[in-house]
């Protein structure tokens, strides 16, 4: 029977020959994921699973990011809580703050935890990002990680898929982001509900790792189950790079069966942005009118990737933030924090007027590090524009590229950078 | 076993950040959680909600974000049952696995009104509005799901069966 990319990664790792849409299948895991957030409440349930020790201690990721550094005591209570766990069951791969720290879903890859072909689980609903490097990948709660961290298993469904082909390349300043957005406004954000978004065509090729990463890491915006892109040399390349497990490549059978096929024709996007109070509330920039801001966030596990503050650098390299923006840039790891500084592109924020902070995820949640006031408007590189997302219960939240933010950032209106074609 | 209540009713996509926002979530605690529950849509659900009412809300209930807390959230302020036209899946999974009851149900979803009182026999997923006197149908619980609802969710569940299985009960 065909299968597709998601199918055949599940039938692997299920130990069978073929799996079909909608079957039930019991899966071994690659790697099992947690944060701040999710890990105490995985902890306190992990020993109701009869097991004294974790499946596997190199196996498994905890990360501090979302309220790390400690936004405040009981958010220090929660790190406290997942760094004895990691210390008592000598878990290999947790990343203290200042050390190897970094927005989990930026930081994995980085460390090469991930490989093409893998079945991966964590308690964050953007685990699906991994599906950049052609592995399987989904959030789960905490007590699903619970399970995962004792067993080294989780059951699912196996999901059908929706068949994005992509083709052409993108123009200047348009990239990954906008073409997520575009696809979530065409499908919204149930349209792929409990679904694969399998990323083939053309264009997948014209796309940097950097932009596939933001794609997959949104397509739980369109209630996906994953999001997938074949592993080519691009993304070998990566691996490679990062010094990450051998890859197993999976692509899907020619004649592999799907909900419906989506087409995209990379060329001709433009600049996207996401209005409030959802993903799927799409414009082009060009469609967005006069909207003034208060606000810019360059950074989150969908965009805070090197290429991602190239690109804001370059929209914003010797200009001024406008007096009237407070513009928050956050590299996503620490390693990406020290590239930008050695390649210039610290001083070019900071000189613009930017806060630059050290990694956290804090302000795309409403944690910290930049919470709206009411009626305060941001334009985010972040993933979700729901209401009260980013601070008060009537401040708004609009998605968009890191070109788009940092052009904006400057303008003080929502606009793309000048030369945009 | 048959619950009845009175219903809040929200519309499409619900999201886990208006369930509980994500200032709230520096505690695991069911009860802080539940004190916030809903709190971005509906400021005063956490003060009006009883013990036995139910939700009843539009498509994919419980879009966004991975967290536990929502439904735990949910649980925590009495809820007895959550009633969707569709649910988000990992909000799905995830209020299973806690033990909260959730029913699918487009029919229901639509028309159950605000305020009214609604009984949920989960053994047939018989749905009744008992205000108009309409009934609906959805999905029932298979046993073992009304036994792990019954025990509060998938851990309790299965620590339990495994202290069955260690004393020789079957």
């Amino acid at each position: 029977m065909a299968m597709t990319m998601t199918q055949k990664i599940l039938a692997a790792h299920a130990g069978k020959r073929e799996v079909h849409a909608g079957e039930l299948v019991q899966a071994r895991l690659d790697l099992v994921l947690a944060n701040d957030i999710t890990a105490p409440v995985a902890i306190g349930e992990f020993p109701k699973f009869g097991r004294a020790d974790v499946f596997d201690r190199g196996k498994i990721a905890l990360v501090p990011d979302h309220f790390a550094p400690n936004k405040d005591v009981k958010a220090a209570e929660q790190c406290a809580c997942m760094r004895r766990f990691a210390r008592r069951q000598g878990i290999v791969n947790y990343f203290e703050v200042g050390q190897d720290c970094g927005v989990e879903h930026a930081l994995l890859p980085e460390k090469g935890l991930v490989t093409a072909g893998d079945c991966v689980v964590g308690a964050d609903s953007h685990t699906c990002t991994y599906g950049a490097l052609g592995a399987f990948s989904t959030g789960v709660g905490s007590t699903d990680a619970a399970a995962g961290m004792a067993t080294g298993e989780a059951w699912f469904r196996v999901p059908s898929a929706i068949r994005v082909v992509l083709a052409g390349a993108p123009r200047r300043w348009v990239g990954g982001k906008d073409a997520i957005l575009h696809l979530i406004g065409l499908i919204g954000v149930d349209g792929a509900r409990y679904q694969s978004l399998e990323f083939v065509g053309d264009g997948v090729s014209a796309l940097s790792m950097d932009d596939r990463f933001t794609m997959a890491n949104m397509a739980i915006e369109a209630g996906a189950k994953n999001g997938i892109f074949p592993a080519d040399a691009a993304a070998l390349g990566y691996l490679h790079e990062h010094g990450a497990r051998k890859p197993a490549v999976y692509e899907a059978d020619p004649d592999a069966v799907y909900e419906r096929t989506v087409e995209i024709d990379l060329s001709s996007l433009r600049p996207t942005v996401a209005f409030p109070h959802l993903p799927s509330n799409t414009r082009t920039v060009e469609e967005a009118g006069d909207v003034s801001i208060d606000q810019v966030v360059i950074g989150s596990c969908t965009n805070g990737r090197i290429s991602d503050l190239r690109i804001a650098a370059a929209a914003m390299a010797g200009r001024r933030v406008a007096p009237s923006v407070r513009c928050i840039v956050i590299p996503a790891t620490q390693r990406i924090w020290l590239q930008a500084m050695e390649e210039g592109l610290l001083k070019t924020f900071a000189e613009a007027g930017c806060v630059v902070s050290t990694p956290t995820c804090g302000p795309c949640l409403g944690g910290y590090m930049g919470i709206l006031a009411k009626g305060e408007r941001c334009v985010a590189t972040t993933n979700r524009n729901f209401v009260g997302r980013m601070g008060h219960v009537e401040s708004e939240v609009y998605l968009a590229s890191p070109a788009v933010a940092a052009a904006s950032a400057v303008a003080g209106i929502i606009t793309a950078p000048e030369d945009a074609t | 076993m048959k619950i009845r209540g009175a219903v809040f009713k929200y519309g499409d996509n619900v999201d886990t950040d208006v369930i509980i926002p994500a200032r709230y979530l520096n505690t695991p605690d069911p009860e802080e959680l539940a004190a916030h529950c809903m709190e971005d849509i509906d400021a005063g659900f956490a003060r009006s909600v009883r013990r036995g009412d139910i939700i009843v809300a539009g498509r994919n209930f419980g879009c966004g974000s991975s967290r536990e807390h929502a439904p735990l959230a949910i649980k925590a302020c009495g809820v007895a049952c959550v009633i969707a036209a569709s649910f988000a899946r990992i909000f799905y999974r995830n209020a299973l696995n806690i033990g909260l009851p959730i029913m699918e149900c487009p029919a229901a979803a639509e028309v159950v009104a605000a305020g009214h009182e609604v009984s949920v026999d989960f053994e047939t997923g018989v749905i009744a509005d008992m205000t108009t006197g309409e009934s609906f149908a959805a999905e029932p619980f298979p046993p073992f799901m009304q036994e792990l609802i019954a025990a509060g969710g998938l851990a309790n569940y299965l620590s339990a069966r495994r202290q069955d299985l260690e004393e020789g009960v079957s």
